[in-house]
């Protein structure tokens, strides 16, 4: 791990780029004056409380971080924390922190978003700012339900879901997101769960030193409107058979008795088998070729028992802010700064006396 | 009937319309802008009109392919493209079926009679050959073997006979016709010559042929005898200093890069490539060395976005698009609202309702960018009246949107967008100082010590605080929640929103003190009737004004620049009027602001034919309203 300008141990091409703290900040200077808003017991507290206590480490100056998000219950999100945020409409945070974050390579921009903001209303947004690689780290909390407008399914929703909206079980298949961030070529996607702290912060650790967009999905429990959504991955006693921690490098091994890992099956995609079978994959998270990493979101649910959590892709590739910046300073060194009134003249001009 | 061989003759002429048309392929546009540039160099005042087919490349040789290009060019200041052509070039039977009925009798035809065959007339829809069968027996008709005049000419040109094929030396016709009305018109020639060396300076061959053929045409008008009369339009008497012609898009271009310059802020596009606005991208594309970064989002709403997000960060953020553009993007328009940030929304009108017509113009989003959101909305709406004045009118958005924060709509159309006039330049010392200070300090005293508070007004101008990201200590949140009077913060209560809904309206009303008030042009001072206008329509208003006083009838002109709010005077203006008549390209949308806000009966006069008016057309229906 390199040591940066700024002291923390994060540190990227881009991120150095913002200035440091001189101050080492604390959990509470990230907490805003609002009173928190969510339903008790809502997953996003938890949240909240992780993201808060994983900012001091960016080792940043809190004025430079901005947090956008667009409507929804976790996109109430940026006003409990104390940086710049901007609580936007439903589905746009993605293109509104792009404008944001390309005029401003000297700010960490967070897009916070739900299920349905990011995948129904926002889903154009979310793939193009994936695809282009803008500096935006994306949160999107999966509750697998629309929870603000008080529980209609949602794109992540099981088939056959009860809601008000669909008091028959609901019709279209879900999308799963990591498997549609990986389709879109992000160079950075993970997942991990509101209630596992540790897990959470070392996800959001390795989502801003990547630079680029990160795409991180983060189960998060509505208490309300679709309670226990993800407690196979949560119950002590069905956990560890139901999650795969993936870290890169290591053996995607998983199970209560670490007994189990994960092959390449003759369909072309994975399998459980033992963990002992000489096939067990090594996971590669830096592989430019995005097929294994899609291949292991493909695990996810019931048919294969088990959820992989941990980062699925992290490539380091060009940025859209770094070749837009690019392009401008380059056009200064070739042209100069620009000369309005030689622009305006042209080529053609009289002079009438 | 013989040829009675004259004496040739020079006309003086204080003014001429002219149209070359053709087929899309055939390069019509390039041909009217040399001619343009031609005429330009001379010194005349001119005005053109570019009008062009939807699709890139309609069938060949049918009218729904034929692009043409209007210039009128005089010896004193003209106002508008011109109603008729004096003088129409007609490539092939598409063109002339497309354009003779704007053809007025006695006017000057110039036909290139290679095209006129069979298969060209079927396509055109001519059952007969119209060269022989008396549809043209009202015009003065010049029967031109352009095609073959042009490839014999080519051939004949040392060096380049065998460095072109026939398909090469025929496409070079359109400057024989060039080369032809510019000996009509006695126009200077070195400038197109240059131009055609620099175009194809990678294909020296095909430059050489396109003089060939430019100056054949000029020769061939020289010794042919269908020519009795030659004209001359002098120079115009205008107004000292430097111009350039420029069309309405880019002046918008250049608006927006001097308006970054002028604030001191990084301008930001963000946008989607939609016809007649796609120009605007393309130009700020170009000019990278300002600080300016475009974006072309995925779609109008990310555009729009980003360009927010762009604001917010400190620059000025700019969203160009059409009226279907605008429709998506307006909920992001209400979110700017709320936000209360300096936004640019340029629109470049074009006939609707959906997709409409794209290519032609129109004035009918006045209504939509007044109205057209969710909530009581206000923005403040500014249209420029001509092409250069689009450079005036963004530079005025910008002024208003970073003053009061607040996003601004900039209505141009595509008459605007595509046509051009001559150009006074600015000098430096004209264009305003828009340099914007942001917030840097706590400007509240909170029970634990200072505080920002991000929606504590200025007192005069109702404007908030702009503070950026970056700045220590003022971190602050923002969003399309109600928000307190004040602090900001996130309300529900009843008293507030009121509050806070009259406060930004109150902001944008408030406007009205800062804006120049409505002039009214009333040379007789003995007026009776006002016409009232809005945008684009400037020009024909104006020359139709001049046709009724011509005959001794009082009219009085006004033109509004600021849509919303209006000028503080407008209410008195309409008052000093008997009849006020608003001729608009929409089915009366000023009209119906001017009558629901000061109670005034207007008259309208409305058309929605994706054309300009015609001054002739204007200043009958002046002549009607007075004499009623
Ligand atoms: C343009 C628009 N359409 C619809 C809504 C209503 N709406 C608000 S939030 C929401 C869904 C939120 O679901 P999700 O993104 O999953 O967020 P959650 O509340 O579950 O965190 C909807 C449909 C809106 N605010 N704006
Ligand atoms: S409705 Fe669900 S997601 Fe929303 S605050 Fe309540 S528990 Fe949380
Ligand atoms: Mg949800």
């Amino acid at each position: 791990m390199t040591v940066t300008t700024n002291g923390s141990g994060i540190s990227n091409r881009l991120l150095d780029l913002i200035p440091a703290t001189p101050n080492q900040l604390t959990r509470k200077d990230f907490t805003s004056d609002q009173e928190v808003r969510w339903c008790p017991g809502c997953g996003d507290y938890a949240i909240l409380a992780t993201v808060q206590g994983f900012l001091p480490e960016l080792g940043i100056a809190r004025e430079n971080i901005a947090f956008i998000s667009g409507i929804g219950c976790s996109s109430r999100f940026p006003y409990y924390l104390q940086t710049y945020g901007m609580h936007s409409i439903h589905g746009r945070a993605p293109a509104i922190a792009t404008g944001l974050a390309t005029s401003r390579p000297d700010l960490s921009v967070w897009v916070v978003t739900g299920d349905g903001d990011a995948l129904s209303i926002g889903g154009n947004h979310l793939l193009h700012a994936m695809r282009r690689n803008v500096n935006i780290k994306i949160l999107m909390f999966n509750n697998r339900i629309y929870g603000l407008t008080k529980g209609q399914y949602s794109p992540t929703s099981e088939v056959g879901k009860i809601t008000k909206s669909t008091p028959f079980g609901s019709l279209d298949r879900p999308y799963n997101p990591a498997s549609l961030a990986l389709g879109a070529e992000a160079t950075f996607v993970a997942r991990s769960i509101d209630s596992d702290r540790a897990h959470l912060t070392a996800t959001l650790r390795a989502a801003a030193e990547h630079p680029g967009t990160a795409f991180v999905e983060i189960f998060q429990n509505c208490n309300i409107f679709n309670d226990g959504a993800f407690e196979a991955l949560k119950d002590r006693d069905t956990r560890d058979d139901a999650t795969l921690k993936m870290v890169d490098g290591e053996p995607l091994l998983f199970g209560a008795e670490r007994d189990k890992g994960i092959r390449r099956a003759a369909s072309g995609g994975l399998e459980v088998c033992a963990a002992t079978d000489e096939n067990v994959l090594v996971h590669d998270a830096a592989n430019l070729d995005p097929s294994q990493a899609f291949a292991l979101s493909r695990l996810t649910g019931d048919a294969h028992g088990v959820t992989p959590i941990g980062v699925f892709r992290n490539v380091d590739m060009p940025t859209y802010d770094e070749a837009l910046n690019d392009q401008v300073a380059q056009a200064r060194t070739k042209l100069g700064k620009g000369d309005l009134l030689g622009l305006i003249s042209g080529n053609e001009t009289w002079t009438i006396n | 009937m013989s040829e009675q061989v004259r004496e040739r003759e020079t006309r003086r002429l204080d003014r001429v319309v002219v149209r070359f048309a053709g087929d899309s392929g055939d390069g019509m546009q390039l041909t009217g802008e040399q001619f343009t540039s031609e005429t330009a160099a001379f010194g005349n005042d001119l005005s053109t009109l570019p009008d062009f087919p939807a699709e890139i490349r309609a069938p060949a040789g049918t009218p729904a392919g034929v692009s043409g290009f209007q210039l009128h060019f005089s010896d004193h200041d003209i106002l508008t493209p011109g109603d008729a052509p004096d003088v129409l070039v007609a490539m092939n039977p598409a063109a002339l079926k497309a354009n003779l009925k704007d053809l007025p009798p006695g006017a000057d035809l110039i036909v290139n009679t290679d095209a006129f065959t069979g298969g060209n007339l079927k396509k055109a829809g001519y059952a007969d050959d119209p060269l022989t069968d008396g549809t043209l027996d009202s015009y003065t008709v010049h029967r031109v073997p352009l095609t073959s005049m042009t490839i014999n000419a080519v051939n004949a040109a040392e060096g380049v006979g065998g460095a072109v094929n026939k398909k090469e030396a025929e496409r070079a016709k359109n400057m024989f016709a060039l080369g032809l009305m510019s000996w009509l018109y006695h126009r200077p020639t070195d400038g197109t010559e240059g131009f055609l060396k620099k175009k194809f300076a990678k294909r020296p061959e095909i430059a050489a042929a396109n003089i060939a053929a430019f100056r054949a045409g000029f020769n061939y008008g020289e010794t042919t005898e269908s020519f009795s009369v030659t004209y001359e339009v002098a120079p115009a008497r205008m107004r000292a200093g430097t111009y350039r012609r420029i069309t309405g898009n880019i002046a918008m271009s250049y608006g927006l890069i001097a308006a970054g310059e002028l604030t001191k802020l990084p301008l930001f596009l963000g946008t989607y490539p939609i016809t007649p606005a796609s120009d605007i991208l393309h130009e700020l594309s170009k000019h990278k060395q300002f600080g300016i970064r475009t974006f072309q989002a995925e779609d109008e709403i990310a555009g729009i976005g980003a360009a927010l997000g762009a604001s917010f960060g400190g620059s000025l953020g700019v969203t160009t698009t059409s009226g279907p553009g605008v429709a998506l993007k307006s909920e992001t328009i209400g979110l700017a609202v709320s936000l209360e940030l300096p936004l640019l929304i340029v629109d470049i009108q074009r006939g609707g309702p959906s997709t409409g017509l794209p290519t032609k113009t129109e004035q009918a989003d006045l209504l939509q960018a007044m109205f057209g959101r969710n909530g009581e909305a206000p923005v403040p709406i500014i249209a420029p009246r001509s092409p250069a004045d689009c450079f005036d009118a963004a530079v005025e958005a910008a002024r208003i949107a970073t003053k009061y924060r607040t996003p601004v709509f900039l209505l141009s159309d595509g008459y605007l967008a595509n046509g051009s006039e001559p150009w006074l330049l600015p000098t430096i010392d004209e264009l305003p100082d828009l340099t914007v200070t942001f917030t840097t300090e706590p400007n509240h005293e909170g029970p634990k010590g200072p505080e920002f508070w991000p929606y504590l007004r200025d007192p005069e101008t109702l404007a908030r605080p702009w503070a950026v990201p970056g700045t220590p200590g003022l971190e602050h949140r923002i969003g399309g929640l109600e928000k307190a009077d004040g602090s900001g913060n996130i309300s529900y209560d009843p008293a507030n929103h009121d509050r806070m809904v009259r406060l930004r309206q109150a902001k944008v009303e408030g406007i009205a003190r800062d804006i120049a008030p409505l002039e009214v042009d009333d040379p007789s001072g003995m007026a009776e009737v006002l016409v009232l206008g809005w945008g684009s329509t400037f020009g024909p208003i104006a020359a139709g004004c001049r046709r009724v006083r011509a005959k001794g009838l009082h009219v009085a002109q006004a033109h509004l620049r600021h849509l919303n709010p209006f000028p503080a005077n407008t209410a008195e203006v309409l008052r000093s009027y008997d009849k006020v008549l608003i001729p608009e390209m929409n089915l009366g949308q000023l009209r119906m602001l001017i009558r629901s806000q000061f109670l005034v009966d207007a008259i309208g006069y409305n058309q929605v034919r994706g054309l300009p008016f015609k001054a002739a057309e204007l200043a009958g229906v002046l002549e009607d309203v007075i004499n009623q």
